[in-house]
């Protein structure tokens, strides 16, 4: 790649390999990467785990965790040769001259230090400022990043503060010493969709007047789309794909660049099954009228997760619910679970009033209806086999001989897409996909009619993500399936639902067909849900 | 946090009652008859006068009924007051409060210095880079928990004192004479001090906030004692409030080695001469030191951690 400009790249590596070290094996986490970031340009280093993106990020700072080590290539940090420096050295370099924004908000501040004093810190690390000037600066920081009464948040510690806030607080400190480049190592992920469009407006905006560069690392396309000028695709450690954003996005030269466009789903709206047929004469299988849920806090207030909530679930259809972390969303689906009982309004399973089932009835009911978690990796238990994860169901129901039920979960794999051999290994052998594919196996051992899918796909990779909504759809037609779907991605939500629920505050703001609730949304919170999907601009 | 400390209170009170109750079941319903060590000091098989015994017997109250007995101590222990000594007859409180300086300067001094010992090794083991340097640093404390008390008095007694003659061997004047005991009492308690702190220093350093910190070009120093060290010492404290009870215990020993007056060796004399009331005073003394330092520390979390509040550390210690 050519540059017409003339003073040096912000950040120049060439050929650089990583390698983790650990247990006696030696993995190779980037292997030979050439990344150059010019003044003032936005890069978006994207791909999927385990692509060495973060790797890369981490070790251009030398802040690569223990075990890693670089094994060759050159570094330039605006202009200046920081290869092979030890820490006492890229100490000047951090911060001043390159800031990192790290990826979760949540664990990356300080918990027992004041916000005020952690943003100080970074000014006062490179003498830029005494004690009294680094308080003073440090709320004019805060300031700056959009948090508002600034002077009293420097006064609290990050529990105190919403996970965007503390993001914003990380840019500020990023920002502090106002780097020439400034590293950006999946900031928004977690956050909920509307406050990550605020969070990065925000950061885009004061990276530009400030003219920083930004190398800005993702998973996702959409969020690369919306922000970078350049993208840069990596995957196992190589980097597969450099180029301006159009035409990375628009004329993607390389396979896997096309197979990430396929499967993201910001940048994708296509229905993975056709609409179910909505003249089916059979009443529905979930009737929830008026539930309410509420949580008792500290010092006696009361909080109403789920506020008069209604909804019918049509048999053979997906039902999905919408809205960001506190909506009351997951407490509605332990509703309809049964898992927690409502303190008003009633719930109707295919007939019958689940808030007067009482013991044996109610374990019959829990045959009928199966969860999918968000998390593959809790989910399962890791001392048990395959095979027995996927059969406990049906040994807690005492379905059939031994031999009948090593039958059913041979097929069971199968139909899940897993291969024969799964069986006997242990979920942490398997990769995220592969997990989730056991749990929907074990949740469809017993026949259900309800699936509760809840955040089925979050935890995966987006290649991984399009196979299991593949697998999900192909399920729903073959064995009849209802599915009531949790998620906080409109994204995901549109490729595989009929009708749309979107929550807020514990209140169901607004149902309709999904093809209503995407392009005509009634209710302005559905409207600011949309917006704030990444990658709109490209789609 | 009015209403905190009252609901502490009520429960150090609880724990009082049960200490007390607990030594006086174990002291007044084993196969022990007081009124025969008091009257045994001719050695075995003096003759005892039976009037005599049946006098002494009702004036330490030892022919009412057992509930009667307990209530009527109890209701002394609660003003102060534990009795008298059984071999001495002088009032338990006032032996007690006459030899507690000397114990409360000894272990006092100790706990300072296993803090400074321990939290110095594990803050030096952690900071430095040298893998030798910190091996050697992590492998100090296995080996002081595994040196037993007596041995560290005796080996410092020999060198220091009578090779050296640099500090006196024995006695309870002066800071000088402070010196080795304090030290001895102190190892034990500084090796699990620094065995828990490196442990949890080495988990907090793999925290995403110490990443934060190094990226803003904060020092090694700089980290380790702006944000290891706090994040670390929640472990460190609850440890203090358990350790002050081995303390207690460890100056029996090193009392006794180093033939200084305190609590210890009133411990030690009164177990030996099975001198009950004088037990069960020092008995009731451990629970006292061991409820105020617990509330102590439990007053202290929510200093170092803001995110504990008084009410969370109640709900979790209840």
């Amino acid at each position: 790649m050519v540059s017409l400009d003339a003073s040096p790249p912000v950040l120049d590596v060439r050929d650089l390999r990583v390698s983790y070290r650990g247990r006696g094996r030696v993995v190779e986490a980037v292997r030979g990467v050439s990344l150059r970031v010019d003044p003032g340009e936005v890069v978006a280093l994207v791909g999927e785990s385990g692509s060495g993106k973060s790797t890369t990020a981490h070790a251009v700072l030398g802040l690569l965790p223990p075990g890693g080590t670089v094994d060759g290539g050159r570094v330039h940090i605006a202009g200046q040769d920081v290869t092979g420096w030890p820490d006492r050295r890229l100490r000047a370099v951090r911060g001043l001259r390159a800031g990192l924004v790290p990826q979760d908000p949540t664990v990356s501040l300080n918990p027992v230090r004041r916000v005020g004093h952690q943003v100080a810190e970074a000014l006062r690390a490179h003498g830029l400022a005494d004690r009294r000037t680094a308080a003073a600066r440090s709320v004019e920081l805060l300031d700056e990043v959009g948090l508002p009464d600034p002077a009293t948040r420097a006064r609290q510690y990050p529990h105190e503060l919403s996970g965007g806030m503390r993001q914003r607080v990380l840019i500020a400190i990023a920002l502090a010493c106002r780097p020439d480049l400034v590293i950006a190592d999946e900031p928004t992920s977690g956050l909920d969709v509307t406050v990550q469009k605020h969070v990065l407006d925000q950061f885009d905006r004061l990276t530009g007047e400030r003219g920083a560069a930004v190398l800005f690392v993702t998973h996702d396309l959409g969020v690369a789309a919306d922000r970078a000028r350049r993208i840069v695709v990596m995957r196992h450690g190589v980097i597969v794909e450099d180029g301006p954003a159009a035409q990375v996005l628009g004329t993607p030269r390389h396979d896997y660049t096309r197979r990430l466009i396929a499967a993201a789903p910001s940048l994708t709206s296509a229905r993975l099954r056709p609409r179910a047929a909505h003249a089916t004469p059979s009443p529905p299988l979930v009737v929830a009228r008026d539930l309410v849920k509420e949580f008792r806090l500290p010092a006696g207030r009361r909080l109403r997760a789920v506020d008069g909530v209604s909804f019918e679930i049509a048999r053979g259809t997906t039902f999905a619910l919408v809205g960001e972390s506190g909506s009351g969303k997951s407490t509605t689906a332990r509703l309809v679970a049964r898992l927690t009982t409502p303190g008003a309004g009633t719930l109707e399973f295919d007939g019958q009033d689940l808030g007067r089932l009482r013991g044996p009835a109610v374990r019959r009911l829990r045959a009928r209806l199966q969860l999918v978690y968000q998390n593959p990796y809790g989910s399962l238990d890791p001392r048990l086999a395959v095979e027995d994860v996927v059969a406990e169901p049906l040994t807690a129901f005492g379905a059939g001989s031994r031999a009948e039920r090593r039958a059913r979960v041979a097929e069971l794999l199968d139909l899940v897409a897993l291969p024969a051999g799964t069986a006997r290994r242990r979920p942490p052998e398997l990769s995220g996909g592969q997990r989730q594919r056991v749990a929907i196996a074990r949740a469809v051992a017993l026949r259900p009619d309800l699936l509760i899918l809840d955040e089925p796909v979050s935890a995966l990779d987006v290649s991984v993500q399009a196979q299991i909504l593949q697998l999900l759809a192909g399920l729903q037609s073959d064995l009849g399936l209802t599915y009531l779907f949790i998620s906080h991605d409109l994204a995901v939500v549109r490729q595989v639902s009929d009708i749309v629920g979107v929550m807020r505050h514990g209140r169901l703001v607004e149902t309709g067909t999904a093809d209503q609730v995407f392009t005509a949304p009634r209710h302005e919170y559905t409207a600011e849900l949309l917006d704030a999907i990444p990658g709109r601009t490209h789609r | 946090m009015g209403r905190y400390l009252a609901r502490r209170l009520a429960q150090a009170v609880f724990v009082l009652w049960a200490a007390f109750t607990v030594a006086f079941a174990l002291l007044y319903l084993l196969p022990s008859d007081p009124v025969a060590i008091m009257l045994d000091s001719g050695g075995e098989g003096t003759f005892v006068d039976p009037e005599q015994r049946a006098e002494l017997t009702a004036r330490y109250g030892l022919d009412e009924p057992v509930h009667v007995q307990y209530l009527t101590m109890l209701a002394d222990a609660a003003r102060g007051d534990f009795g008298v000594s059984i071999s001495t007859g002088a009032p338990v409180r006032s032996m007690i409060v006459e030899a507690l300086p000397e114990t409360l300067e000894l272990a006092g001094t100790a706990l300072v210095l296993a803090l400074v010992l321990g939290a110095g090794t594990a803050l030096a083991a952690t900071y430095t880079r040298r893998p030798w340097l910190r091996q050697l640093l992590l492998a100090l404390p296995p080996l002081g928990v595994s040196v037993p008390t007596f041995w560290t008095g005796l080996l410092l007694l020999q060198l220091v004192s009578f090779r050296w003659g640099l500090l006196p061997a024995m006695g309870d004047d002066g800071v000088r004479a402070l010196v080795l005991p304090a030290i001895t009492l102190a190892l034990p308690t500084a090796a699990v001090i620094a065995q828990v702190l490196a442990k949890s220093l080495a988990l907090t350093w793999s925290e995403p906030y110490i990443g934060t910190a190094r990226a803003k070009g904060v020092s090694r120093s700089g980290i380790l004692l702006g944000h290891a060290a706090r994040n670390a010492a929640i472990p460190v404290l609850t440890l203090v409030g358990v350790t002050v009870g081995n303390l207690v215990a460890g100056s029996v020993i090193v009392e006794t080695v180093f033939s200084r007056a305190g609590i210890g060796r009133l411990t030690q004399a009164a177990v030996g001469a099975q001198d009950i009331p004088v037990v069960q005073g020092l008995v009731v003394l451990a629970a006292v030191i061991f409820v105020v330092v617990n509330l102590a520390v439990d007053l202290v979390y929510p200093l170092v951690d803001p995110r504990i509040t008084r009410a969370r550390t109640l709900a979790v210690a209840s």
